[in-house]
């Protein structure tokens, strides 16, 4: 019996570090972020993370352009390198870096930024008003954005289910936390950050169990090992799909689709701001990446027993989404719904189960993810004396008083409601065909008919800011600074060349080509 | 099947003696509480501080059971590693240092921020 202490040769797994250098960069940044809240200055905080954040997130786009054309799985095929993959990367990482000039954004509030001084002091209590008055601000919201950008690089590329658990944790706890540091009406803000992480911690719940079913029925978590069950296996599939409704019901949840819509509501409008555009865009591109890869990679070989499920959630999701955001008063809630609407919409590249599907679905996000940005960041700008006007009746007459700023606004309501010269209509145009050549008919009449009605409260929104009569003491515009006038304008000329000149983007997604297995 | 009947025979014989001592206690026993009737018996000493008045304790507690979870979770992989240090070999060791690295930057920012300070 001397085979006890056996020296069994333990293999070392592949790992191409090069392959992964953009998730590296990112994660390796969120530590150095970390290490500056320790040891730099608090008065020189600000500006070194702002120079750590932006310089990280754009050497993670050029590590990415180096990348292009990567066809491989790494890290012991758990981490796929692969078009789709690093598309909904690039999408997320501009997307953050235009999130991050509305995060770094100070001028627009007259105490500072858009997060409370200390998380940790008392909504109104004695504490927040001396630092508030000393004029303090907290950076901790830099790490927490570099770890959750990190996250949403690994949630699409993740090749086997307990990585893309380990992303969808990585990317949803610090957004938890970023949720509840409004500066403004904080209490809001915290419940919207507890419901938001009841419900999230529920979801996560959801797609381990769902993990652990296809786990059972596989023995394995990597997504082309299931697929490889699948296709040996005749018939027996319950475990299967108890399996791919609880992952579904995981992912769905992050995609704020219905009936796991919930949160969504009350956490855009709670949460700070720019923290909402930041989770409105970056999370919905992140998620959509990973539903794709699983439903496409995973589960495609039972595509007939998921579609008809896909069907009908995309069905209410739209209809619930526009009828939902017609009694909607407060912009926020509004765009919350109409970003519910837009899930919907995207789901039917989802369901259309083809390249074509694959390469809609991604310029669809591309397309909304700058729009969404953008009339958030108008959102920030119309303020009144305590702080972000977002009554509708606020809004009244804004187009007498800043036509500029409503506007852009008005641009961006176009946008999400697919009129032609903006790339909403471009991006509803490519899903709207891929679904049909995917056989879903009647998803797309569905479909058709909650754009118009989504086209009249968009419509509603301008007629009421360029027709109606400004309220009498109404909110102001405030003239913001670089940072977000920036990311306005990267907004504004993203929606009009993407509705204009779609084709180039559109080529990349479609050479971005296949999930790799 | 077979296999199990050992293990459904002990939990049951456990259960049956259970319910069995606590329905006869209840029957039989006298009833005379006191204050040494209410405490904790053989499990460990009383918390310190009680929760006084609305059952709240300092959020300090939470933060030092937080932090040891921290250090409780790195030996979990400090363990196995350094028990087969050899067969992990220089990819083995290049990720321990890597995971201890992350974790010591963390550290870091508790002590920094004052994380480790009672008062």
């Amino acid at each position: 019996m001397n085979g006890l202490i056996a020296l069994v040769p333990i293999p070392t797994p592949n790992m191409d570090l090069g392959q992964i250098a953009p998730l590296e960069i990112v994660f390796g940044a969120a530590l150095i972020s970390v290490l500056v809240e320790a040891f730099v200055r608090r008065e020189g905080r600000r500006r070194v993370q702002l120079v750590l954040v932006f310089a990280s997130l754009i050497a993670a786009v050029a590590a990415l352009v180096g990348l292009a054309g990567t066809r491989t799985l790494t890290a012991q095929a758990s981490v796929a390198v692969d078009g789709p993959a690093l598309f909904m990367q690039g999408t997320v990482l501009l997307l953050a870096i235009v999130g991050a000039l509305l995060i770094a954004e100070r001028s627009i509030d007259p105490a500072g930024d858009a997060f409370a001084p200390r998380a940790s002091a008392l909504p109104g209590g004695r504490e927040e008003r001396e630092l508030t008055a000393a004029g303090w601000s907290q950076t901790e919201v830099w790490p927490l954005f570099l770890f959750c950008v990190g996250g949403m690089l690994l949630f699409p590329a993740s090749n086997d289910l307990l990585t893309m658990f380990v992303a969808l944790e990585v990317l949803s706890l610090p957004l938890y936390l970023l949720a509840g540091l409004a500066r403004r009406r904080r209490l809001l803000s915290q419940e919207a950050s507890l419901k938001y992480f009841l419900l999230g911690a529920f979801s996560s719940a959801f797609f381990l169990f769902g993990t652990a079913m296809l786990y059972g029925f596989a023995g394995t978590f990597s997504l082309g090992g299931i697929a490889d069950a699948l296709s040996g296996n005749a018939g027996d599939n319950g475990l299967v799909m108890l399996g791919v409704a609880l992952l579904a019901v995981g992912l769905l949840f992050k995609v704020a689709a219905v009936p796991f819509h919930q949160w969504t509501p009350d956490v855009y409008q709670g949460a700070p701001t720019p923290i909402t555009a930041f989770m409105a865009t970056c999370v919905k591109v992140a998620a959509f990446g990973a539903l794709l890869r699983v439903m496409y990679v995973a589960l495609g070989g039972v595509r007939w027993d998921w579609q008809p499920m896909l069907w009908i959630i995309a069905i209410i999701t739209m209809l619930v989404g526009v009828i939902v955001a017609i009694a909607q008063t407060d912009i926020k809630r509004m765009l919350a719904y109409s970003s519910i609407a837009h899930a919907g919409f995207i789901l039917l590249g989802v369901i259309a189960v083809s390249e074509a599907g694959i390469a809609s679905t991604m310029f669809y996000l591309a397309a909304y993810g700058f729009a969404t940005l953008g009339a958030f960041a108008v959102v920030s700008l119309v303020r009144d004396s305590s702080g972000e006007a977002t009554h509708l009746s606020q809004w009244a007459g804004l187009g007498k008083r800043s036509p500029v700023v409503a506007g852009i606004f008005t641009l961006f309501l176009l946008a999400f409601a697919g009129i032609p010269l903006t790339s909403g209509f471009t991006s509803k145009f490519a899903v709207f065909s891929a679904a049909i050549a995917g056989g879903a008919t009647p998803v797309v009449i569905v479909a058709v008919f909650a754009s118009v009605i989504s086209a009249f409260f968009y419509a509603r929104i301008i007629v009421l800011m360029f027709f109606a009569e400004p309220a009498e003491e109404g909110p102001r515009v405030v003239l913001p600074s670089a940072f977000t006038a920036l990311a306005l304008a990267i907004g504004v000329a993203v929606t009009v060349l993407l509705g204009v000149l779609p084709q180039p983007l559109l080529n990349l997604a479609q050479q971005a080509g296949i999930f790799l297995r | 099947m077979n296999a199990a009947i050992p293990i459904l025979t002990l939990g049951g014989l456990a259960a049956f003696f259970a319910l069995l001592s606590i329905i006869t206690a209840s029957i039989v026993g006298p009833r005379r509480y006191n204050r040494a009737k209410l405490d904790a018996y053989e499990c460990g000493i009383e918390p310190t501080p009680q929760p006084i008045g609305g059952g709240k304790f300092p959020v300090k507690y939470y933060l030092t059971a937080m932090l040891f979870i921290v250090f409780d979770i790195e030996i979990v992989f400090l363990y196995p590693w350094a028990v087969s240090f050899d067969q992990l070999g220089m990819f083995g060791f290049i990720e321990m240092v890597s995971f201890i690295v992350t974790l010591l930057a963390v550290y870091a920012y508790v002590w920094r921020r004052g994380g480790l300070e009672w008062d």
